[in-house]
């Protein structure tokens, strides 16, 4: 076939809702856009693990600490999940290794702030799971299969995270005042930058027009924002807590809450590596993956070896017999 | 030098097949299934695991499915629905 006739049956799949498949042809385009978007979704996941990893040996109570090493291992499994899928696409996980380190891919830039208190672990669940499992859950159906089945698993997982994130601030919110004021302070810092999780506003969102053609994206970065506020200015109210946006309104005429200006140029200066904490972040990972270079060559090692074992045994058996 | 990709096959309860649900890099056979028990069992989605590295998977083309799975394509007789009875006959 022809590439334009390759281009025309990817096409027509696309529009019947056929997924596309690895070994199917695609427009290089459409290749390149799903390695960006896949690498940086599974790098969120493996760098959103160190701000929450920060609280696991300081858990109040038992039960807290298990729930919590429980979340953050789900997302080192979301995190193999994408990058299993991003490999279909032709990428080496050595290369998006690399490209993390280095700073050529980038990674959710809620990750690049502090988590300063316990009541932060209840603002990640809620807020950042939150935001996250609205940007999934159209995913889902996204165009090409390897990711769409891999949200699927990892939606399935995300509800408990945001259940507990919402069950340790409302832990606090029935505590004592100060553990009140603990859970309004975390709300205060992670409102705005769980609102720039859903990316800059359509018009400056130049790759969404070319995403939601190949039906990678199904809703803009503003829709999906606006469904988040949606949601937790409701669910805000069973907390007791107060979203710190004196704009957050109900608009009656809308159907939706309005809510006041993200500082976008707070979100321009984290995405270029300039948040609280983008250095630390880059920083833990490569001593981790550094440190890790003598096990993985261990293992390879051992796997050598077993392997010229057993070799060697079946020829000695094989010789005995003759 | 990159860790070798398995394929990584799930039985999820007795009785059902090991069905494909992803992949996974490691060095043996012992720590794909070790680590295929982390990644895609953390909540009792299995009884059984194979792995199988990806190298020895041989796929059929999707470029020549069309011709390639045309034989069955005209042959609705294979389908029980084809055959009209009358109606005297009750299960068959
Ligand atoms: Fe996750
Ligand atoms: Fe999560």
């Amino acid at each position: 076939m022809d590439t334009e006739a390759l281009q025309q049956s990817f096409n027509e799949k696309i529009d019947k809702d056929i997924r596309i498949e690895p070994k199917d042809w695609m427009p290089a385009d459409y290749r390149k856009t799903l390695i960006r978007q896949i690498g940086q979704h599974a790098h969120s996941e493996i760098v959103g693990m160190l701000p929450e990893a920060n609280w696991i040996t300081r858990a109040p109570t038992l039960r807290r600490k298990c729930i919590l090493i429980a979340k953050v291992q789900d997302e080192a499994g979301h995190g193999l999940y994408l990058y299993c899928a991003a490999e279909t696409l032709n990428i080496t996980r050595e290369e998006m290794t690399e490209q993390l380190l280095t700073g050529k891919a980038k990674y959710s830039s809620i990750f690049n702030y502090p988590t300063l208190s316990w009541a932060d672990m209840g603002a990640i669940g809620w807020l950042v799971d939150g935001a996250a499992i609205i940007n999934q859950i159209p995913l889902c159906r996204t165009s090409y299969g390897p990711y769409a089945r891999g949200m699927v698993r990892i939606c399935k997982e995300e509800s408990f995270h945001q259940r507990q994130g919402f069950d340790i601030l409302l832990s606090l919110c029935r505590g004592s005042e100060a553990q009140k004021a603990m859970a309004q302070d975390a709300l205060n810092r992670w409102w705005w930058p769980s609102l720039m999780m859903f990316g800059p506003r359509d018009a400056d969102s130049p790759h969404t027009i070319q995403s939601m053609k190949w039906k990678i994206k199904r809703f803009t970065n503003d829709e999906l924002r606006q469904k988040f506020v949606d949601m937790c200015a409701q669910q805000v109210e069973v907390l007791g807590l107060q979203i710190p946006d004196p704009e957050l309104k109900w608009n009656e005429a809308r159907g939706h809450y309005d809510f006041g200006e993200i500082h976008w140029d707070e979100f321009w200066n984290v995405v270029k590596g300039n948040g609280p904490c983008n250095k630390e972040r880059i920083a833990a990972r490569t001593r981790a993956h550094e440190e890790g270079e003598w096990v993985r060559r261990a293992a390879l090692a051992y796997a050598q070896k077993q392997k010229s074992g057993i070799s060697e045994s079946q020829t000695a058996k094989a010789t005995i017999k003759e | 030098m990159e860790q070798p990709l398995w394929e990584v096959f799930i039985r999820s309860r007795q009785g059902l097949d090991h069905k494909h649900v992803g992949s996974l890099h490691a060095a043996d056979a012992k720590m794909a299934i070790e680590s295929a028990r982390d990644v895609y069992t953390r909540r009792m989605e299995g009884v059984s695991i194979w792995v199988v590295e990806s190298k020895h998977i041989h796929a059929s083309n999707p470029e020549e499915a069309g011709s390639f799975f045309d034989p069955a394509e005209d042959k609705i007789y294979r389908h029980p629905t084809f055959y009209k009875l009358p109606d005297e006959v009750e299960y068959m």
